[in-house]
């Protein structure tokens, strides 16, 4: 007979710039489960929380935009072998965040390590999809590439803790864009555990910044951020969506918007997250003697 | 060169050319005209009356009409009852050989729209004759092809097009302008509402009557003229479900903010402060050559233009002295004489704010210079200027000045040349000129501009997508990848 044992609990905390720090304001807000039971205190962020994320992602920015397709493939599927080895953790807090059967949280685990696994092939094959060579009239080598559009604040969905978190956040990364993300207020938990899968990936440090909070404070500092070059605002609510929008306007921040209540996030995705958030580049290269 | 030969520079022309006026009457302007709406030009219900003036003599052209909020909400009600009716349901192979008709007919009145166009623009006529009008057709030529290709453009099978199409342009390129922004709405099925600029509303005009000989039919374009409380009104106007915009950043901003919350899909073509990179191993006479195009083409009003002259310290005494001595033979004057190079200024506001920013030039101690030149007495004009001594921090060195005003700045290693051109809100465009094929690659690869010119500036085609990175701007024209910005994808 083993005596009786007292579980570890994890503390829920930020993840910027590859650690992991509580909010510099020191708050913090009760999670529950779907049935109502205390899961946590999260980290309850801050609008300094939001612009130190910001700097982390724009320091990660240069390396990761500027890293191997293939490199960046292989970084990204290193992300779903560990992932998967964490299966069992990951069904039991989807199971606790969104009172889901069993069975419906590990179709969700599976779908999302699934789909992040399909986004990593991506990243070198992005360039041959969305790029060409371009005939134009006249002695010019002309071609398009797509490229990352930079530091990009993602407001994850409501509805979907893990496959909808994973379905806005991996077509981004694989275009080498890097990332702010504000967890969904209610059920963060899936979220903070991936980025300690983050953490101990061979994802660099700053590439993916993740807070958990209120969004109707922390939504409007990021679309008003000026180092910030796009907003997916995939689980806004509509007013502060538009509002966000709006604010977003002030540096042209490329906006991807709210994703309506209920979306099936199992659906196949296509291509267009992943043509979001690149900019096409083209260059007209002399040909002659 | 040869005058160089016999001992004259270029301040004192052996020879001088004599006037080669292009003929007016090809124009065949009318006195007035009203809107295009639901395929014919109808009065006003409750818009006003403008007149459109050369900007090169102040003459008047033509009176025209601006566009009320009741005649927006119509011509969005005709482009409405197009999309659901003829043009919605027409197979892309019907739809193309409309845009190859329209492409067509362009060619055949080309020399009446490039007089117009220089008329009411004041472009030289040699640019409007062999870049802007030639330009316009193979745009509608390019995109008429696509029409019925829609399911291998690498959108998905079937992409559906967005529906009316809310379209307001700037007056730098009127017709080019239209074209780009047209061509590939009607290819994709969308129809459109489309807005030309206060100052240069009659080649859209003389579009429109194309447009009737083409038998396009009614309300697939409805071409609405007036001025910015026009276009604010389409834009705004509920029935509208895509909204592209070419102009300045400050009114694409106000322009994201409006459809901000709503439905509606957003393209934005904004400004531009382009570096134009020269190292010291480029073939210096080219990117000469290069420099002025890439400034003083169209009086400098180009979002694209290389603004931002970025050269290689150990060469920048001997390239702007080439540069000058290039400038002292540029021609300015009457628009329509065929070897004019350098036309008006579009507008008395326009020139108001070339002066503003050269005079801020000068007063944060930037070095001036101008070739002697004597400008007319009538209409808008500024010389070519260059500033030299010029700081990163200077205003002519951030700001978008729209007009024939060079900055120069100097460089020492790629490093440096890359972080100075990227250091601007914008990223429109860039220029690299050496001669080293690989340094060329990695200078395109760090510039963050969407359209990358190397050893040549300011060139365009229809299927090469154009388009911004950072406040310059999203979404493309041209090519494959300008499709999507009129399709649901």
């Amino acid at each position: 007979m083993s005596e009786p044992r007292l579980e570890v609990k994890k503390t829920s905390k930020l993840f910027i710039g590859g650690a992991f720090p509580r909010s510099e304001s020191g708050r913090s807000y009760v999670v529950s489960s779907a049935a109502g039971e205390f899961l946590c205190n999260a980290a309850w962020a801050s609008r300094k929380d939001v612009r130190d994320a910001v700097v982390a992602a724009r320091g990660a920015q240069p390396r990761w935009s500027a890293a191997t397709a293939y490199n960046r493939g292989q970084v990204l599927y290193r992300v779903a072998e560990l992932l998967e080895a964490r299966r069992a953790q990951f069904v039991h807090e989807v199971r606790a965040a969104e009172g889901a059967t069993a069975r419906s949280a590990a179709a969700q685990v599976d779908a999302a390590i699934d789909r992040w696994v399909w986004y990593a092939g991506w990243s070198d094959k992005l360039a041959q999809v969305a790029g060409s060579s371009n005939p134009v009239a006249g002695p010019y080598f002309n071609f398009s590439v797509p490229e990352p559009t930079g530091v990009i604040g993602i407001v994850a969905p409501t509805d979907s803790a893990l496959l909808g978190l994973v379905s806005v956040v991996a077509p981004v990364l694989a275009a080498g864009n890097t990332l702010v993300v504000l967890a969904d207020e209610r059920r963060p938990i899936p979220a903070v555990s991936l980025t300690e899968v983050l953490a101990t990936s061979d994802v660099p440090a700053g590439v993916l910044n993740l807070l958990t909070g209120p969004a109707d404070e922390l939504v409007p500092v990021l679309a008003g951020h000026r180092d910030v070059d796009g907003l997916d605002l995939a689980g806004a609510e509509p007013a502060l969506a538009a509002t966000a929008e709006a604010t977003g306007a002030t540096n042209i921040k490329r906006i991807s918007r709210l994703v309506p209540q209920g979306h099936d996030w199992r659906r196949d995705p296509g291509t267009s997250r992943l043509l979001r958030f690149v900019e096409t580049k083209t260059v007209w290269h002399p040909i002659g003697s | 060169m040869a005058l160089d030969a016999q001992g004259a520079g270029p301040d004192t022309p052996v020879f001088d050319y004599a006037p080669a006026p292009e003929s007016r009457a090809v124009a065949r302007l009318q006195s007035s005209y009203g809107l295009f709406i639901g395929g014919t030009f109808v009065e006003s219900i409750d818009g006003s009356t403008f007149k459109t003036v050369s900007p090169s003599s102040e003459e008047v052209l033509a009176e025209v009409t601006a566009a009320g909020p009741l005649d927006v909400a119509g011509a969005v009600a005709a482009a409405r009852a197009a999309f659901e009716g003829p043009w919605g349901a027409m197979p892309g192979r019907e739809r193309a050989k409309y845009l190859y008709r329209i492409a067509r007919l362009i060619q055949e009145r080309s020399r009446e729209l490039a007089v117009v166009e220089t008329l009411d623009n004041g472009k030289p006529i040699r640019e409007s004759r062999d870049v802007d009008v030639p330009l316009a057709a193979a745009h509608f030529f390019y995109h008429a092809g696509w029409a019925d290709k829609l399911d291998y453009a690498g959108f998905g099978p079937s992409p559906r097009a967005l529906g009316v199409a809310g379209q307001v342009i700037p007056w730098n390129f009127p017709l080019l302008m239209a074209a780009w922004k047209l061509a590939p709405a009607l290819a994709t099925g969308n129809t459109c509402v489309l807005k030309p600029a206060e100052t240069t509303p009659l080649s859209a005009l003389v579009l429109a009557e194309i447009l009737q000989q083409a038998e396009l039919p009614d309300g697939v374009v409805n071409i609405l003229t007036g001025d910015g409380t026009t276009g604010a009104a389409l834009v705004a106007h509920d029935g509208v479900d895509k909204v592209a915009f070419t102009g300045s950043t400050d009114v694409g901003r106000r322009i994201a903010e409006s459809v901000a919350g709503t439905r509606k899909h957003l393209s934005l073509e904004l400004g531009g402060k382009a570096a134009n990179i020269v190292f010291a191993d480029a073939a210096l006479d080219q990117a000469v050559e290069g420099i002025v195009n890439g400034i003083f083409f169209n009086q400098g009003h180009v979002c694209c233009a290389g603004s931002r002259l970025l050269v290689e310290e150990s060469v920048a005494a001997t390239v702007v002295a080439m540069l000058k001595r290039r400038l002292g033979t540029l021609r300015l004057g009457d628009p329509m004489d065929k070897n004019t190079d350098i036309g008006a200024i579009n507008s008395a506001e326009q020139l108001g704010r070339i002066v503003e920013l050269a005079d801020a030039g000068e007063d944060e101690g930037a070095e001036r210079w101008s070739p002697p030149c004597t400008l007319p007495e009538k209409g808008w004009w500024f010389p070519p200027t260059v500033f030299t001594d010029v700081s990163p921090a200077h205003r002519i060195a951030r700001e978008e000045i729209f007009g024939p005003v060079l900055s120069v700045l100097t460089f020492r290693t790629p490093d440096e040349a890359v972080e100075k051109a990227n250091n601007t809100t914008y990223g429109l465009s860039a220029g690299v000129w050496t001669e080293k094929g690989s340094r060329i690659l990695a200078m395109a690869s760090r510039l963050r501009a969407g359209v990358v010119w190397a050893n040549t500036f300011n060139r365009f085609d229809p299927a090469s997508p154009f388009g911004g990175f950072k406040e310059s701007g999203f979404g493309r024209e041209g090519g494959r990848q300008g499709l999507g910005a009129y399709l649901d994808v």
